[in-house]
């Protein structure tokens, strides 16, 4: 007689735990051939609140500690990552039904791009701040400092599409919700887990899981919300919504476009959601 | 910051050197920029016309004319007393300068000259312009000057100990001199070029005035910068809070450095501005000063004539 | 010590003659066209009058710009910008330098028609708006030969057709801000002015040809906000640069959905200005009222709320009461004068509506004794004290002489305090220990805090908001990111 095998629950990840959605509800998830892998779930607009209520109740926190200690802890996402690689694997070859070469390339990008956007996080003030000569006895300096609370919808794939919006939100101290390719939802449940080991504070990162066109909306007309990375949406007359929610509180908005994943980043993904802080202070006797 | 108003405590703070020093540097500190900038933007009032014509008479009847040379001679001193009398002899409209500040061995020269006039002698005293004397030779100096018949002293504070934190030193010695003066009036001179900063400048004003200074001066003249219209703005504020505290003016001289009609209503409107209109008389304000009184009068000419002058129209002296 | 009898004199008040700068400096003409592709030409709209807000004249007729215009002058500025953005990098520097030293040139002239058709005080369009706006001009004129240096990659290219509408609070800064950076990256610029302000920009008009500037590069449409809208959204433009309220640039913001169009704004605020109980008092004192009085308040980073230390609120608000006390308010052509007239009709009635409210809901309101011209619109400094957080004079941006004082005890409570709106211009922070005051410009969540000072600007030192006070930054290596075409999606960053 075989044993029968302990299956996973696929909740969100909001405030560092794992709560099943408000709403009670999930949705089947399948693999590229159409058969059932798991359930996940959808999350509603009240999971929506409570995820943007941790995110902002962690940004004080996040945003105020040092960029070298948030440069640590996004690197040790990236170690548990790599020592947890073949789990993520599985799920990408389950859930694409990608070869087990295309597997392991892409866990190894979601990997180093971790590492990448890790070592940002103490060089954005230098590359982007620095001292203004006005012409006065002033001494004159501008700093990025992060937007705030930033969703986030993530591209289509498992795992290399969320790492790639989210790691350069946080790594310059936003905090995030973040919503998961509404096919590949399994691995971002997993990458929680991760997170959740990896000394990230609760609250930095949330992600929920379900159908991009009934949770998007909230975020996007959130007035709590700061910025929002529409990258993931792929419906035109909804990313224009979205866009026009967005507005409501000027939020920093980054548009739908399709991109390789695998091409190197560019400095964008972090410059979108930083703003400049410029601080005057006289020089005198 | 709040200590300026409440001046119950004011005669306990030079119990002690360390009350003292308490006091001083608890007072609100002067941002330079910013003192700067209210300066230079008091500056730009554009006085015309009547305003000008009534600010150059002002000015006129505020200055001290000084000499302070190692070369005076009595002859020198009667020819600037007359000359503080009798500004333009031209024109009998003309007011007369305020005062005329002398070493006080020359004091009687100047007094004999003067007379009656209403022209005051002032006379430099306690070591000017060092100060580095001991503190009997001061008042043996004050006395002079007082003895020949000397209006008003003007003392210099010993920087030294004001810049070592001797600050109940710096008291007692005006207290002395204040004392030695008699019914001469004291200015108290803290040559501002070397107190540097002007949070120092502020603490020396108030240290002068709880001493029982009549007036406080810039400068002598012999150290640069002399008096520049932001040390003069942060005396004046001073004086102001020292009046809202205790109910007493006192007086304000800048002195060294002011050789234009232009800089002097300058410092009119910043006087007009900073402590207010009470403040414009020779009572309270003063300008020390040499060449200055004959760019007043060669802009008041101008004024009157509506040509402009030129310096072989009006006396050197 | 009071001076005995025989020397007491009376002082004579000292009242200052008016010393008005003359008008006929600058010449208005009684009509002004539209200026498209080099050449004034009349708009096809109904044509509108500009007056002086402190004397209520009419200036003179404006054209207003429809469809037609814009599309005109959009297909101009495109025509133009393939040329303009062929020219080296040197070339355009070049142009920028002719027209920053065109402005010194006529900066007199500027000034005084700036102060008539917008009521500012001549000191302020003489000494900070128009040599401000000049130096604005030589800051980008550098940069536009050596954009590859900028941080942009190493191929910055230019964006387009760049639209840019400004207010009315600082006519002819606003235009350089918008301008310079624009022209130095490669783009071309329809710009629309305030149409209670269109003369300067019209005048810059005059001086782009005067300084031989292509045709097409710079193109002034004048009208109200219909003419903006039509400008905004064109399908024509590239990029729109918008200052001006909160309100329109959520509109804006709404309108560039689902388009290619990246947008930088810059809108409202109600900054906080914090004194604490070491500040240098004088120097603060000078701050408040710099923070709230200048320009009338018109001013979107205005320190409209002075967060006070409980523990010197009183000595805080005497001080300035004193101080307000010597505000010289009217003739805005007087050299003298502190605070001139209010921009226009409606800024007045809204600027009564909300002392009015404020009033209403229990706050205490002073003004100095000061009698105000009989023509014109005008509102004396008015500071309200006995004011809540919950009250609209502490939220809502009057855009007025007008200042609500509030109180703190700590530090964590003045951060609290100044972070509570939903806007994030600027701030400023007044005390004398250091790392406090570094520690509180940290917290803050303002794109500019001003330390021991307040309302300063400089082309080199980025400008812009947090929040609902917008996005982008205009100054400084910052400006230029707004123009440069991006690398991916964004509406906006701060590279």
């Amino acid at each position: 007689m075989t044993r029968l095998s302990v299956n996973k629950t696929y909740k969100l990840y909001i405030n560092g735990q794992f709560p099943r959605s408000e709403s009670g509800r999930s949705y089947p998830v399948t693999d590229a051939k159409g058969d059932f892998l798991a359930n996940a779930s959808w999350a509603s607009r009240k999971d929506a609140r409570d995820a943007v209520k941790a995110a902002r109740a962690a940004f004080p926190d996040w945003s105020g500690r040092t960029a070298y200690n948030r440069s640590q802890v996004i690197y040790r996402i990236a170690e548990v990552l790599e020592s947890r690689r073949g789990q993520f694997e599985d799920e990408i070859r389950s859930q694409e039904g990608a070869a087990a070469s295309l597997a392991r390339k892409a866990v190894d990008a979601a990997i180093d791009r971790l590492v990448w956007y890790a070592g940002w996080s103490d060089k954005l003030p230098q590359v982007l701040g620095g001292a203004n000569p006005v012409a006065g006895p002033y001494f004159n300096q501008s700093t990025p400092e992060p937007s705030g609370v930033i969703a986030v919808i993530a591209p289509k794939g498992p795992l290399l599409g969320l790492v790639s919006v989210i790691a350069p939100v946080i790594t310059s101290g936003n905090t995030c919700v973040a919503i998961a390719s509404e096919p590949h939802p399994l691995s971002a449940i997993t990458l929680g887990e991760v997170m959740a080991t990896s000394d990230l504070p609760a609250g930095v990162v949330n992600l929920l899981t379900g159908p991009q066109h009934e949770i998007a909306p909230w975020l996007a007309s959130h007035m709590d919300v700061n910025g929002i990375d529409l990258t993931g949406v792929r419906d035109a007359d909804l990313a224009i919504s979205l866009e026009q929610a967005a507005a409501e509180n000027l939020k920093r908005v980054r548009r739908s476009g399709v991109e390789d994943l695998f091409s190197a980043p560019d400095l964008d993904r972090m410059t979108t959601y930083l703003e400049i802080k410029t601080v005057w202070h006289p020089m005198g006797l | 910051m709040s200590s300026l108003t409440n001046s119950a405590h004011l005669g306990e703070v030079t119990n002690s050197q360390s009350a003292l020093r308490n006091f001083l540097h608890g007072l609100p500190g002067v941002d330079q920029v910013g003192a700067d900038q209210r300066a230079a933007a008091l500056g730009t009032r554009s006085i015309k016309t009547s305003a000008k014509a009534q600010a150059l008479d002002l000015a006129i009847s505020m200055v001290d004319l000084t000499t302070l040379e190692g070369s005076d001679t009595p002859g020198k001193v009667q020819a600037l007393a007359t000359k503080a009398m009798h500004p333009d002899p031209a024109d009998p409209t003309c007011p007369k300068a305020a005062a005329v500040c002398v070493y006080s061995d020359m004091v009687a020269h100047a007094k004999e000259r003067l007379g009656t006039s209403g022209v005051k002698v002032a006379s430099v005293a306690t070591a000017f312009p060092s100060g580095r004397a001991k503190l009997e030779i001061k008042l043996a100096d004050t006395a002079t000057a007082v003895e020949a018949g000397a209006d008003e002293i003007d003392m210099v504070i010993d920087r030294g100990a004001f810049l070592a934190g001797r600050y109940l030193q710096v008291y007692d010695e005006i207290v002395s001199v204040k004392q030695a003066c008699g019914k001469a009036h004291l200015k108290v001179i803290f040559e501002t070029g070397e107190l540097q900063t002007y949070d120092n400048v502020r603490r020396a004003s108030w240290l002068a005035m709880i001493a029982g200074a009549d007036f406080i001066k810039t400068s002598t003249g012999k150290v640069a910068p002399a008096a520049t219209l932001p040390v003069t703005l942060v005396m004046l504020e001073a004086v102001r809070d020292f009046h809202l505290a205790t109910g007493s003016m006192v007086g304000v001289k800048p002195a060294g450095g002011i050789r234009s009609a232009k800089d002097a209503i300058k410092y009119l409107v910043m006087v007009n501005e900073v402590v207010g209109q009470q403040w414009l008389t020779p009572d309270w304000f003063r300008f020390g000063a040499s060449t200055l009184l004959n760019d007043l009068l060669m802009q008041r000419t101008k004024l009157k004539t509506g040509h402009y002058s030129g310096p072989d129209y009006f006396t050197l002296d | 010590m009071t001076p005995s009898k025989d020397v007491a004199r009376t002082a004579a008040a000292f009242e200052y003659a008016p010393a008005p700068e003359s008008n006929s400096i600058a010449t208005i003409r009684p009509h002004v066209g539209l200026f498209i592709d080099g050449d004034f030409r009349d708009g096809s709209g109904r044509a509108f009058k500009t007056i002086n807000p402190a004397t209520e004249e009419v200036l003179s007729e404006v054209s207003e710009a429809t469809e037609v215009d814009i599309d005109r002058a959009v297909k101009a500025a495109r025509a133009a910008q393939r040329r303009w953005a062929r020219l080296t990098g040197a070339e355009r520097s070049k142009f920028l330098f002719r027209l920053a030293r065109i402005i010194q040139e006529r900066a007199r002239e500027i000034a005084v028609l700036e102060s008539i058709d917008n009521g500012k005080p001549i000191k302020e369009s003489r000494d900070v708006d128009i040599p401000t706006a000049a130096a604005h001009f030589f800051y980008y004129a550098g940069w536009a030969d050596k954009l590859e240096y900028s941080g942009h990659g190493p191929t910055p290219r230019p964006i387009g057709v760049c639209a840019a509408v400004i207010p009315w609070n600082f006519p002819f800064l606003m235009l350089a801000w918008k301008i310079a950076p624009a022209l130095a990256t490669g783009n071309t610029v329809v710009l629309k002015p305030a149409e209670t302000t269109p003369l300067t920009a019209l005048l810059f008009a005059e001086i782009c040809q005067q300084a031989d500037l292509p045709p097409g590069v710079v193109n002034i449409v004048t009208g109200a906000a219909a003419t903006g809208a039509e400008l905004v959204s064109h399908p024509g433009i590239d990029k729109i640069a918008f200052t001006g309220s909160t309100v329109v640039g959520r509109q804006i913001a709404k309108s560039v959905a689902g388009t290619d169009k990246s947008v930088t704004l810059e809108l409202g605020g109600k900054a906080a200005n914090i004194v604490f109980d070491d500040a240098p008092i004088d120097q603060a004192i000078e701050g408040i009222i710099n923070g709230i009085f200048f320009n009338q308040g018109h001013v979107c980073c205005a320190g409209s709320r002075l967060l006070v230390q409980e523990s010197v609120f009183e000595e805080v608000i005497d001080r300035l009461k004193r101080r307000m006390a010597i505000l010289r308010v009217g003739d805005p052509l007087d050299k003298n004068t502190d605070i001139g007239a209010i921009n226009s009709k409606s800024q007045l009635d809204k600027i009564t509506e909300l002392t009015e409210s404020g009033l209403a809901e229990g706050a205490d309101s002073w003004s100095p004794e000061c009698t105000l011209p009989a023509k014109g619109y005008w509102f004396a400094p008015t500071v309200f004290t006995g004011v809540s957080q919950a009250n609209r004079i502490a939220r809502e941006e009057i855009f007025g002489p007008v200042l609500s004082v509030l109180t703190f005890r700590t530090p964590k409570e003045a951060v609290e305090k100044a972070n509570n709106t939903p806007y994030g211009l600027s701030a400023g922070v007044w005390t004398e220990k250091g790392s406090r005051s570094l520690w509180m410009a940290s917290q803050l969540r303002a794109g500019v805090v001003w330390s021991n000072t307040f309302n300063r600007f400089d082309p080199a030192s980025p400008f812009g908001g947090y929040k609902e006070s917008g996005y982008g930054r205009e100054g400084g290596r910052h400006g230029l990111t707004a123009y440069l075409a991006p690398t991916h999606f964004t509406t906006s960053g701060s590279r």
